[in-house]
């Protein structure tokens, strides 16, 4: 059941390496109040037996010099565990509104220091308590919960709901669950009303008791199961009520002749359960109330002020401490108890390990005596915070004791005196946090850590991190991120001087997010702080979502940019976009083209109205043209909706002064007009084919006048022409048409390309009627396609031409060919012998 | 294991699963059909822009973040709710999710309806020194688009290197964006610091590099095989899909191609006239091999058969694989006179003949040969004489449109925007409000802003740069390709990748110093970066681990010969793209297609 402190979100979450470098010289070694004797006599003087197997000692931790004017039975007291801080309200009850007899809230460490004073102006407040964090929640009679501070500023406040108000709080406690700090009401109407954890806020109403007419004499609140129960005891008899039923319970064993329950304490862990009745008889079992543990008759009839649990984690002992106004008794399973005389009146707090009591004079703790003690070496299971004197010779009989052993771990050793120092500072008078050695391991270090940064102990909780070598990302940043989030709100320092304080305090301490340090300057309203400390954020990506939270969109805008994340930059963008008008943002991305271009990729998806609003606004009209020429086949399905995307993409291009891409244009509109036409008066699919497919189509299907006439009015050249058709006709083997063709004029791409074909579609026949037409330069390659390797010889021989001879020679294949080669070798020669 | 990764963010139970076309051969890779069919995937389909007949109650969509995708789920399960049905959808994002896609899912009204997930699988290991991000589309996205979107994804990757091999002592590189993703990634490293400090760097050297600092080089036609292979029958996140005309049989045989297969290991680098010959000498040990069998008696028999006979089978299978797809390349090559192409592409590059290049581009576009090939000749053309002329720029372009429609005038818009195709002259071709951009762009005092018009005012000075590099070998007799003199035989002795020389002369100098006018020529004066870490832990070991990143996508060419550059002088490279490309997949990244 560790009390968790609410620390702020850890501002880093990322490995750091630890920085090297104990600490030394940050505790005096402190000897112990005076109060406690030094020699060994009376060291085991103060242990008192109870029964045969245990121990119970009492002794001081601080003398308080609180200076306490009032009576402590006239305040409202709370205590908060694991030596947490002490809350006073003064003159609770006076009614009266003059302002030197108002109620007075009054903050103390545990040693009595005082933390915060403050005057109570709300309503009358019922009840006090400290939450697992820390912070005072005042119970009010209306119901109203107030927190504070530490330092008694105020945090929040919340309700317990219409029921409460109208009935009235009679009764209130606080307690705290696994799941965090709760409080439970007793309304006037004789209700419960509670919730189990103020942090997330969830009122539950109890069912009631049937037949509870009066005030119950004594309640608690009990946790098993982790649901939090109410049982409370009603003349002789004793209710458990849970969220849905109100039973009745008897504990097992409970002695005759109870006719009234005066006093009910439950453990600290909740697992134990005390019950003191009118007949000064004292019950001890299980929580469940399933089992009794032991009983004592302690013959005293008066109610008891309080009545705690007095026992430590894994000892098998079990024992209450009962306080009346001048005495102080334990008992547990044994035939005796242990006495003590109160001089002054005292107050009790509950631990994990033992009770705190504390006076106007003094604070003490009573314990059991460790079992450790009988046994020099089991170090670990001791509370050396709690027995500094002990410890002490503990240390020392154990660092002799280490002598003797070769094998004994040192590891344990150093913690166990690393731990033994952290106990010992922050016991010390000025700090007041009197932790036991359980206690502390029980709440972990870093929570010690957030508690010490409550305090604004930032250099001690520096130098405990650094002396325990915690790494920084745990350590020594936290608690600086936490000294800035702290400093930040000196409202009475300028801008400049705390963000040159903060800066120069932490550098760039690996760890420290200065963009949470700024995001809290925000939150307390500086939002020029906060832009200068995220000017210290070497993490650009880090600035943008507080710069967005501020309203800084267009600094935001340039962060994301610099920090290369676009996934970051498309979010600032969005942002803008909602908070800028149109004209505005447009402007905006006209000056960061990288947003720009990732705006536009998106438009080109998602918004493609907004795309061309952004070229128009650019007067970006080459982009514009290619805008409307993609529309002219993507968006648009219309024969006449095209055409006009093609118009409007042609004047754009025209005011780009890109005639090129204008006249282009203009000859697809004629054209797609026109193929149009042709789909109307000879069928079969035109729209879409290129100019070259189009006039292939039109051959293919037999229009060859068509396809010259469109040849002509969009100027193909020749050149294209002639491949167009020569390919055409060769795949209709129309070869009489291809004849023609051949001999309409003289060729522009010359004869090859006919031969070519021809071979292309098997047809040798054809193909030599060409070859003979193919100019000199070709004519080898010619003739050697249609397979007159002898004549391409001749040819080759003719033009003396090296490479035209290697070539044939390359195709004289077996015997067939075997003169030609011969002759080829033998012009070479004769060229050779020139 | 990236497969599992993948798997673990499927819907559990029995469900159908949507794979962008994209992600396919990546996901083949990692998690094979039947391991899907293990995972209760009942059927796979393609996301396409087709209604999708899938009868199942629960969805997973594997997509990229792009809205295309998010309104096609939205159509499919807006579809769904017409006709009142409910079902589970569940879209993961590779390789992740981007806050724009929400939104569209938000707009498009089933935000709700969909749970969304993130795979981010980066880095796909392709073979013992190839690393690819498979991220075809961060071509197109910023060298055409100006969209950043992957280069934080690059950085990552650099980051997940850099924690796997320790820290990179010596880091150049050269363009742009190499220049964001090297800042972006460095901001990672120093931000989560104390992971690779300390540690010895196993990868001596990084060299990033943009693809726009050299397209020349990825738009010639590749002639090493295993470039050949790719630019014939497209190799696929490392594999290929071998027709029966290949298999010499009726079927198809996807065939993985690393390092693993003995036969293509020996002979992916070789330039293609040699790689007949080597196989045919291979295919005769191979049967001495066998014959050996021969002769041998029973027990010497059980020992072939136990050891070798097995390993000597695969090794068949395989060389006829090859010489398979072999005469299958030798077949299509000649058919479309390769020869001849390759020679005009030799000639663009050593800038003679003009004019015969230009009319034999011209006939390419007139005869309808291949569209693709075209525009990549035309692009080649641009590039090495710094523009075409206005006349031919006007009259090819008018062929172009001719030939394979209107909707090309966008095609060549995005050439012109990405520097690939573009007219000669001063910038006055510039509209009014790019100018204005490019000056924003090119002013120092904004810094890190970029965009994609920035190589607009660009010119690609490829002569200039090639004389300085001495980028085309002074031929002095034959080229002996079966024993390579330099880089340049990965094109035939007739050109050193402009990219690969750059590696090498900075390499070598181990800094940018003496390249200040090859720099200023490759218009990259601002980008070109060299960082080194002053205490040098680095091994001799480790600074022969070359780490080369292509962003924008490198070829197999280029792999080729930097591996040959790494025998040469003692260096290992390890390659790093953000995908395998040629000059066919650049120029269908830059192409309009009516859709």
């Amino acid at each position: 059941m560790a009390a968790a402190a609410a620390s702020p979100r850890d501002p880093h979450g990322r490995k750091r390496k630890c920085r090297p470098g104990a600490c030394s010289g940050w505790v005096s070694p402190r000897r112990f109040p005076a109060a406690v004797c030094t020699s060994m006599d009376c060291y085991t003087a103060n242990w008192n037996p109870l029964g045969d197997s245990a121990f119970y000692r009492k002794y001081e931790l601080y003398s308080m010099d609180w200076d306490l004017k009032e009576e402590l039975r006239d305040c409202l007291v709370a205590a908060a565990p694991y030596g947490g801080p002490i809350a006073l309200l003064r003159n609770p009850w006076r009614k009266e509104k003059a302002a030197s007899v108002r109620p007075v809230l009054d903050i103390y460490s545990a040693s009595g220091m005082p933390l915060a004073s403050l005057l109570w102006k709300s309503g009358p407040v019922v009840s006090l308590g400290w939450s697992a964090e820390e912070e005072l929640l005042c119970v009010q009679e209306d119901g109203a919960v107030l927190v504070y501070g530490l330092h008694g500023d105020f945090r929040r406040h919340f309700s317990m709901g219409n029921e409460v108000l109208q009935n009235r709080v009679l009764d209130a406690r606080i307690f705290h669950t696994e799941f965090g700090s709760g409080v439970a009401i007793l309304t006037g109407a004789h209700r419960f009303t509670l919730s189990a954890n103020v942090g997330d806020l969830k009122l539950r109403r109890m069912p009631e008791v049937p037949g509870l007419q009066s005030v119950p004499s004594c309640w608690t609140v009990l946790c098993q199961d982790r649901v939090a129960h109410i049982l409370l005891a009603v003349g002789p008899d004793l209710y458990l009520l849970d969220h849905a039923a109100c039973s009745a319970v008897t504990p097992p064993g409970l002695a005759p002749g109870v006719s009234s329950f005066l006093q009910m304490a439950v453990s600290f862990t909740y697992r134990h359960l005390a019950l003191f009745t009118d007949t000064g008889y004292i019950w001890m079992g299980t929580a469940s109330l399933k089992e009794k543990l032991c009983e004592f008759n302690c013959n005293i009839r008066a109610a008891p002020k309080q009545m705690v649990w007095c026992s430590r984690p894994r000892s098998k002992e079990r024992a209450v401490v009962v306080a009346w106004e001048r005495r102080l008794m334990v008992v547990g399973d044994a035939p005796e108890s242990i006495q003590f005389v109160l001089d002054e009146d005292s107050y009790l707090v509950p631990e994990l390990d033992g009770v705190r009591i504390f006076s106007r004079s003094t604070h003490e703790f009573l314990h059991e005596v460790p079992a450790a003690s009988e046994e020099i070496f089991k170090i670990a299971s001791m509370a050396p915070g709690a027995l500094l004197l002990e410890a002490q010779k503990e240390y020392e009989a154990a660092s002799f004791g280490k002598c003797f052993l070769d094998r004994f771990p040192p590891d344990s050793f150093v913690r166990m005196c690393q731990d033994l120092r952290v106990l010992n500072a922050i016991r010390d008078y000025h700090i007041g946090i009197p932790l036991t050695y359980s206690q502390y391991k029980q709440l972990t270090i870093q929570v010690l850590l957030d508690r010490l940064v409550l305090r604004r102990l930032y250099p001690l909780a520096i130098q405990i991190c650094e002396y325990l070598r915690l790494p920084e990302v745990q350590g020594v940043s936290r608690i600086l991120a936490h000294w800035a989030c702290y400093k930040v709100q000196q409202k009475d320092v300028s801008d400049e001087d705390v963000a040159r304080a903060i800066n120069q305090k932490l550098g760039d301490t690996p760890g420290v997010s200065y963009s949470d340090i700024a995001a809290r300057a925000y939150g307390c309203g500086r939002t020029e702080l906060a832009i200068k400390l995220l000017e210290y954020e070497p993490r650009s990506g880090e600035q943008v979502p507080l710069l967005l939270k501020m309203k800084r969109s267009k600094l935001a805008l340039s962060k994301a940019i610099e920090s290369g994340d676009t996934d970051l930059v498309f979010t600032v963008l969005l942002h803008l976009k909602n908070e800028l008008n149109r004209g505005d943002f447009f402007m905006t991305l006209r000056n960061q083209p990288m947003a720009l271009s990732l705006y536009r990729q998106f438009c080109k998806h998602q918004e493609l109205e907004t795309l061309k609003d952004l070229y128009n606004q650019d007067d970006n009209h080459q982009e514009l043209g290619s805008f409307h020429i993609r529309a002219s086949y993507a968006a648009e399905e219309r024969i006449e909706g095209r055409v006009a995307a093609l118009q409007t993409a042609a004047d754009a291009f025209y005011k780009a002064k890109n005639e090129f891409a204008a006249k282009a244009t203009e000859d697809q509109m004629r054209l797609l007009r026109l193929q149009r036409r042709l789909e109307d008066e000879l069928g079969g699919q035109f729209l879409d084919l290129s100019l070259h497919d189009t006039v292939t189509t039109l051959i293919l299907g037999g229009h060859n006048k068509r396809a010259e006439q469109l040849a002509r009015d969009f100027r193909i050249p020749d050149k294209r022409l002639w491949w167009l058709k020569l390919t055409a006709l060769a795949d209709l083997e129309d070869w009489e048409e291809l004849e023609k063709f051949s001999k309409s004029k003289k060729s522009p791409i010359g004869y090859l390309p006919f031969v070519e074909i021809c071979i292309k579609q098997h047809n040798k026949y054809e193909a030599k009627k060409y070859a003979s037409r193919v100019s000199p330069e070709q004519k080898v390659k010619a003739l050697l396609l249609v397979g007159d390797v002898a004549q391409a010889a001749d040819v080759a021989i003719e033009h003396r031409n090296e490479a035209e001879l290697s070539l044939v020679l390359s195709h004289c294949t077996g015997a067939t060919d075997g003169a030609t080669a011969d002759k080829i070798q033998r012009a070479r020669a004769q060229a050779q012998k020139k | 294991r990236p497969g599992f990764t993948m798997l673990a963010r499927l819907l559990p139970g029995k469900k159908d699963l949507f794979i962008e076309a994209d992600l396919m051969s990546p996901l083949d890779r990692i998690a094979s059909v039947s391991i899907l069919k293990q995972h209760e995937v009942d059927k796979l389909y393609k996301v396409e822009n087709k209604p999708a007949l899938s009868s199942n109650e629960q969805l997973c969509f594997l997509v990229r973040p792009r809205i295309k995708n998010m309104r096609y789920i939205a159509s499919l399960v807006n579809a769904d709710k017409v006709a009142g049905r409910t079902r589970k959808y569940k879209v993961i994002f590779s390789p992740q999710k981007f806050y724009a896609c929400e939104m569209v899912l938000e707009e498009e009204g089933i935000y709700g309806d969909v749970s969304c997930d993130e795979w981010a699988f980066s880095l796909l290991p392709l073979d013992v020194d190839l690393l690819s991000m498979e991220l075809p589309e961060f071509f197109r996205d910023y060298f055409l688009e100006g969209d950043q979107r992957w280069i934080n994804t690059v950085a990552q990757a650099l980051h997940l290197l850099s924690a796997l091999y320790g820290p990179f002592p010596n880091c150049y590189g050269i363009g742009r964006c190499a220049k964001m993703a090297y800042e972006l990634w460095r901001k990672l490293e120093e931000e989560e610091d104390g992971e690779t400090k300390g540690r010895r760097p196993e990868i001596g050297h990084i060299f990033l590099l943009d693809r726009d600092v050299d397209f020349v080089t990825a738009l010639c036609s590749q002639v090493v095989y295993e470039g050949l292979v790719d630019d014939t029958f497209r190799i696929k996140c490392g594999s290929v899909d071998f027709g029966p005309e290949v298999t010499s049989s009726d079927k198809s045989l996807k065939v993985l191609l690393n390092a693993e297969d003995k036969v293509f290991h020996e002979i992916r680098n070789e330039h293609f006239s040699n790689v007949f010959g080597f196989l045919s000498q291979k295919a005769r040990n191979l049967q001495a091999q066998y014959d050996r069998r021969r002769g041998m008696d029973i027990k010497q028999m059980k020992n072939f058969v136990s050891q070798e006979l097995k390993g000597l089978k695969q090794e068949h299978r395989l060389l006829s694989l090859h010489i398979g797809a072999c005469e299958s390349i030798m077949k299509k090559k000649t058919k479309q006179d390769f020869q001849e192409l390759i020679k005009t592409e030799h000639a663009l590059l050593e800038g003679f003949n003009i004019r015969e290049s230009t009319s034999y581009i011209e006939e390419h576009i007139d005869r309808q040969v291949s569209p693709i090939e075209s525009l990549r000749l035309m692009c080649l053309l641009s590039i090495t004489e710094n523009g075409l002329i206005p006349k031919d720029y006007r009259s090819l372009k008018t062929q172009y449109l001719q030939s394979y429609g209107p909707e090309h005038m966008l095609t060549f818009s995005n050439l012109r925007r990405a520097g690939l195709l573009t007219e000669q002259g001063p910038g006055d071709t510039l509209t009014a409000v790019e100018s204005k951009v490019s000056k924003l762009v090119t002013d120092k005092a904004a810094g890190k802003i970029t965009d994609a018009f920035s190589s607009l005012a660009k010119r690609s000075n490829f002569r200039a740069i090639s004389k300085k590099l001495n980028l085309i070998p002074r031929v002095d007799g034959e080229y002996d390709l079966k024993v390579p003199r330099d880089m340049a035989y990965v094109f035939s002795g007739a050109y050193v990748p402009l990219s690969c020389r750059i590696i090498e002369q900075v390499l070598e100098r181990r800094s940018w110093q003496g390249l200040d006018e090859v720099v200023r020529l490759l218009n990259c004066g601002d980008f070109a970066f060299t960082d080194m870490t002053k205490e040098d832990k680095a091994s001799s070991e480790s600074l022969r681990l070359i780490l080369v990143v292509f962003l924008g996508g490198c070829t197999f060419s280029e792999i080729s010969a930097l591996r040959f550059l790494g025998r040469e002088k003692g260096y290992r490279f390890i390659f790093l793209t953000t995908a395998v490309t040629n000059s066919a997949r650049l120029m269908e990244a830059m192409s309009e297609v009516k859709a």
